[in-house]
C-alpha cells in the first residue's frame, strides 16, 4: 500500500511497539491481551528455566567443567547479586590452573534458554580461529558477569570470556550477552571489561557475533587490555540493525 | 542515640536512627541485600513501637547521613521551616500519624515547609496502605506550564514514546497512537537510546513538531542527562521541561553526574527560554528506591528513607512533574508484586506529603515476581490516593527499556473507573478533536500522520 497513513492500523509500520491494539471500551481487545500474555510467559520462563547441564556439554565441540557460584537456588540469585557474583572456595580448588590460556565461562545469567541456543554455536565459529590456547569451558550455574573473573583468576587465564544469559524483554527472551576480561581478577569493575550483547537470531546474528568477538579478542592481545581503552573499531560489514 | 523497646519479653537495641528506621521499614530485599533490615519480624515491629514513640524533631537533631558530608542533608536542615513545624513540634512519630489521618487539605498542605523527607519516611513505617492512600488522597499539588495539573478529579498520563533506535518516525508514530487513545497531558516524554546532543536535538525537534502541528496543549522532553540538555538549550532546541534522575545522597546524585548547584543551572537556562503559557514549572524529575545503594551511596540508610530525601532535592527547584520508577530497578531491591505495591504507595504518599506533584510509573521487570494483576492493583490503588499522573506505553510494552509500564488503556481504565478526567486544557482538545469517547479507526483529519512526517 502507498500514499499517506490513514489508518489506525497504519502506525505499526513504523515501529516495532505495540501501536493500534485497537480498543474495547477502555481495554485491550482479547488477541493482543493474550499476545502480551504469551510474550510475558515466554520471558519469565526464560528466567526460571534452569540450564539443562548435560545437554549443554554435549553440544559443546570442547572440554567442559561446571561449577556453581554461592547463589543455591533462583529466588536467592535474584535477591543477591553479590552470591551470583562470588565462586565458592571449594569450587575454584577443583579447577585446573591454565596460565596464558583463553578461558570461556557460561553462565545461566537471567536466561538460561540463551546460553542453551546460542553459546555452542558461538563458541563452534570462535574457538578454531583464536589466537591464543584455549582453557577448557568452564560451565556455570547461578552466575553473574563478574563470577568469571573469579573463575579466570583461580585457573590463572589470560583474559575470560563471559556468554551469558541478559534479562529477558517482552519479545527478546533468549538474547546471549558476551562479556571479555582481560587478565581477571576479582574486583574488575564493568568499565574493564568489553560488551556483546543482543546475541540471537534476530538481534546480532551468531556468524556477526563471532567475528565481533574474534576482532575483539585480537585487539585484546595487541593492547593487552580490555575496557574503556578498547574502543570497538571493527569495520562495519553490515548495517546496524 | 541508642533506642529500644521490650516486645514479648525480649529487648530490642537500635544504636543509632539510621538503623532504628532500617529496621522498623516494612520487609524489602534491598534492605536485605544492604544487610540492614530487621533480622525477625518480632524486631521489625519492635523498631516500629520504639519509632512510634520518638519525637519528631528527634529527626531533625540526628540527621541520617551527616551534616558535613552530604549537601542534601545541608538543604534539608538549612531549607527548615520551624514556623511551620511548631503544629507539630510536640508530636512522637506515633502521633504524627494519627495527626495526618485526621487533617484535612488545607492543613497538610500548611505543613508542607515545616516537615523533612525523614519525618515523612518515618511516619509512612508506621502506616498501612490504606494510611497511605487515605493522607495522599486529601494531598492537593497543582503545576502548570503549558496546561494545568494536578487539579482534583483529574489524572494525567505521560505519553512514553520510546524506540530503540530513536527513530523519529518510530517515536512520531507511538506518539500519535498515544493521543488518539486520550495521552500525553503530563508530558510527551521520551527517554533516549543515546544521550548525546544531536540525537536529543533531533528529538526535541520532531516533539515540539508534532505539538505545534496538532496544536496540543502540552509539553515535551527528552529524558537525556541535564548537561545534555544544557548543550541542547545554548544550541538554540525547543527545550521545554528539563529532566534529572535524582536521589536521595549527594554521593548518589555525583553517581548520576549531578548537584544541587548544576540542577540550579539547569531550571535556570529552562526559564530564560520562557515557553511555558499558563506556568513555570520547567523541571522533570525521576526517582527510584534503592538507587542509592546501588551506586554505594546509601550510607548505612534503607532504601524508602534515602527515596524520600530524593524528594527535598526535588521540591528545591519546583518541578511541574516528579515520578517513581517503581519497579524499573530489580528484584534485588523489590522483589516481589507485594514489595513493588508497597514501596509505590509510599513513594507517592511522601512526595505528596513534601508538596510534590507525584505521578508513579507502576512497571516492573521480568526478572521481578510480578505480573499485570500486581500492575492492576498497584495502578487503582493509586488512582484512589490521587496519583498525579501515571506512564502511557503502547501496550505496556516498553521496547527500548526493555521493562513494562502502564498502557494508554490501563490509563483510560483508571479514568473510567474513578470517573477521573484529563487535564482541563488537554482535555478540551480530546473533544475538539472527537477523542473524548472513543477511538476512531480512520485518523481524524487534525491528526493526519503526514502532519508529524509520517508518510508511506
Amino acid at each position: 500500500m502507498s500514499g499517506a497513513p490513514s489508518r489506525w492500523t497504519d502506525l505499526r509500520r513504523f515501529t516495532a511497539a505495540r501501536v493500534a491494539l485497537g480498543r474495547v471500551g477502555n481495554a485491550l481487545p482479547t488477541e493482543p491481551h493474550l499476545a502480551f500474555q504469551a510474550a510475558h510467559a515466554a520471558a519469565r520462563d526464560a528466567v526460571h528455566t534452569a540450564l539443562d547441564v548435560p545437554a549443554l556439554q554435549a553440544a559443546l565441540d570442547a572440554p567442559s567443567l561446571v561449577v556453581a557460584s554461592a547463589a543455591p537456588d533462583r529466588r536467592t540469585y535474584l535477591m543477591r547479586p553479590d552470591l551470583g557474583r562470588t565462586l565458592p572456595a571449594a569450587e575454584a580448588a577443583r579447577l585446573p590452573a591454565c596460565p596464558g590460556h583463553m578461558l570461556f565461562v557460561l553462565c545461566d545469567g537471567l536466561s538460561a534458554v540463551a546460553v542453551q541456543r546460542h553459546a555452542a554455536p558461538l563458541l563452534q565459529a570462535v574457538l578454531p580461529r583464536l589466537p591464543l590456547p584455549a582453557a577448557p569451558v568452564v560451565i556455570a550455574t547461578q552466575g553473574r558477569v563478574a563470577l568469571g573473573d573469579a573463575i579466570g583468576a583461580a585457573m590463572q587465564a589470560e583474559a575470560v570470556a563471559v556468554l551469558i544469559g541478559e534479562r529477558p524483554g517482552l519479545s527478546t527472551a533468549d538474547s546471549l550477552g558476551c562479556y571479555l576480561t582481560w587478565q581477571p581478577r576479582v574486583g574488575r569493575t564493568d568499565a574493564e571489561r568489553n560488551c556483546i550483547s543482543n546475541i540471537r537470531p534476530d538481534g546480532l546474528p551468531i556468524p556477526l557475533a563471532a567475528e565481533k568477538l574474534l576482532w575483539l579478542i585480537g585487539a585484546m592481545c595487541r593492547l593487552r587490555l580490555t575496557g574503556v581503552g578498547l574502543k570497538d573499531e571493527q569495520p562495519t560489514a553490515l548495517p546496524a540493525p | 542515640m541508642p533506642y529500644a523497646h521490650t516486645l514479648h519479653g525480649t529487648r530490642y537495641t537500635f544504636p543509632d536512627l539510621r538503623t532504628l528506621l532500617a529496621r522498623a521499614t516494612p520487609f524489602r530485599s534491598g534492605d536485605a541485600l544492604a544487610g540492614i533490615a530487621a533480622g525477625s519480624a518480632a524486631e521489625r515491629v519492635a523498631a516500629q513501637h520504639a519509632l512510634a514513640d520518638l519525637p519528631l524533631r528527634r529527626l531533625l537533631q540526628e540527621p541520617v547521613v551527616p551534616y558535613e558530608q552530604d549537601e542534601v542533608t545541608r538543604l534539608i536542615i538549612d531549607g527548615h521551616d520551624e514556623p511551620a513545624f511548631a503544629p507539630i513540634a510536640s508530636l512522637t512519630v506515633g502521633e504524627f500519624r494519627e495527626f495526618l489521618l485526621a487533617a484535612g487539605s488545607e492543613t497538610l498542605a500548611a505543613l508542607r515547609p515545616g516537615l523533612t523527607p525523614e519525618m515523612a519516611a518515618a511516619v509512612s513505617k508506621l502506616m498501612k496502605l490504606q494510611d497511605l492512600v487515605a493522607v495522599a488522597a486529601r494531598c492537593r499539588v497543582v503545576t502548570r506550564f503549558r496546561n494545568t495539573i494536578g487539579l482534583s478529579g483529574r489524572l494525567s498520563v505521560r505519553l512514553q514514546p520510546n524506540h530503540p533506535t530513536d527513530d523519529p518516525r518510530g517515536v512520531a508514530a507511538s506518539t500519535l497512537d498515544g493521543l488518539l487513545l486520550g495521552a500525553g497531558d503530563a508530558v510527551i516524554g521520551v527517554n533516549p537510546a543515546t544521550d548525546n546532543v544531536d540525537a536529543t536535538c533531533t528529538l526535541l525537534a520532531m516533539l515540539d513538531a508534532v505539538r505545534a502541528r496538532y496544536e496540543i496543549p502540552t509539553q515535551t522532553c527528552v529524558l537525556a542527562h541535564v548537561t545534555t540538555s544544557l548543550r541542547c538549550i545554548e544550541r538554540g532546541a525547543p527545550v521545554d521541561l528539563v529532566f534529572q534522575s535524582i536521589a536521595g545522597t549527594e554521593a548518589a546524585n555525583r553517581s548520576f553526574g549531578v548537584d544541587l548547584p548544576l540542577l540550579a543551572e539547569a531550571r535556570e537556562a529552562a526559564l530564560s527560554l520562557k515557553r511555558g503559557t499558563v506556568g513555570t514549572d520547567v523541571m522533570y524529575f525521576e526517582t527510584g528506591q534503592g538507587s542509592a545503594l546501588s551506586a554505594d551511596a546509601h550510607h548505612g540508610v534503607d532504601q524508602q528513607t534515602l527515596e524520600a530525601r530524593a524528594y527535598a532535592v526535588a521540591r528545591a527547584f519546583p518541578p511541574l512533574l516528579v515520578n517513581t520508577v517503581v519497579g524499573f530497578i530489580g528484584p534485588e531491591y523489590l522483589y516481589d508484586g507485594k514489595q513493588i505495591t508497597r514501596a509505590g504507595l509510599e513513594d507517592h504518599f511522601c512526595g505528596k506529603l513534601l508538596g510534590l506533584p507525584m505521578g508513579v510509573d507502576v512497571c516492573y521487570t521480568n526478572h521481578a515476581e510480578a505480573d499485570q494483576d500486581d500492575m492492576d492493583a498497584l495502578l487503582t490503588l493509586l488512582g484512589v490516593a490521587g496519583v498525579t499522573y501515571v506512564m502511557g506505553v503502547p501496550g505496556a510494552d516498553d521496547v527500548m527499556l526493555s521493562y513494562q509500564s502502564t498502557s494508554f488503556h490501563d490509563a483510560l481504565y483508571l479514568r473510567g473507573a474513578l470517573g477521573l478526567r484529563p487535564a482541563p486544557e488537554f482535555e478540551a482538545w480530546l473533544a475538539r478533536i472527537g477523542l473524548d469517547a472513543a477511538t476512531p479507526d480512520r485518523l481524524p483529519a487534525q491528526l493526519a500522520p503526514a502532519l508529524i512526517g509520517l508518510e508511506a
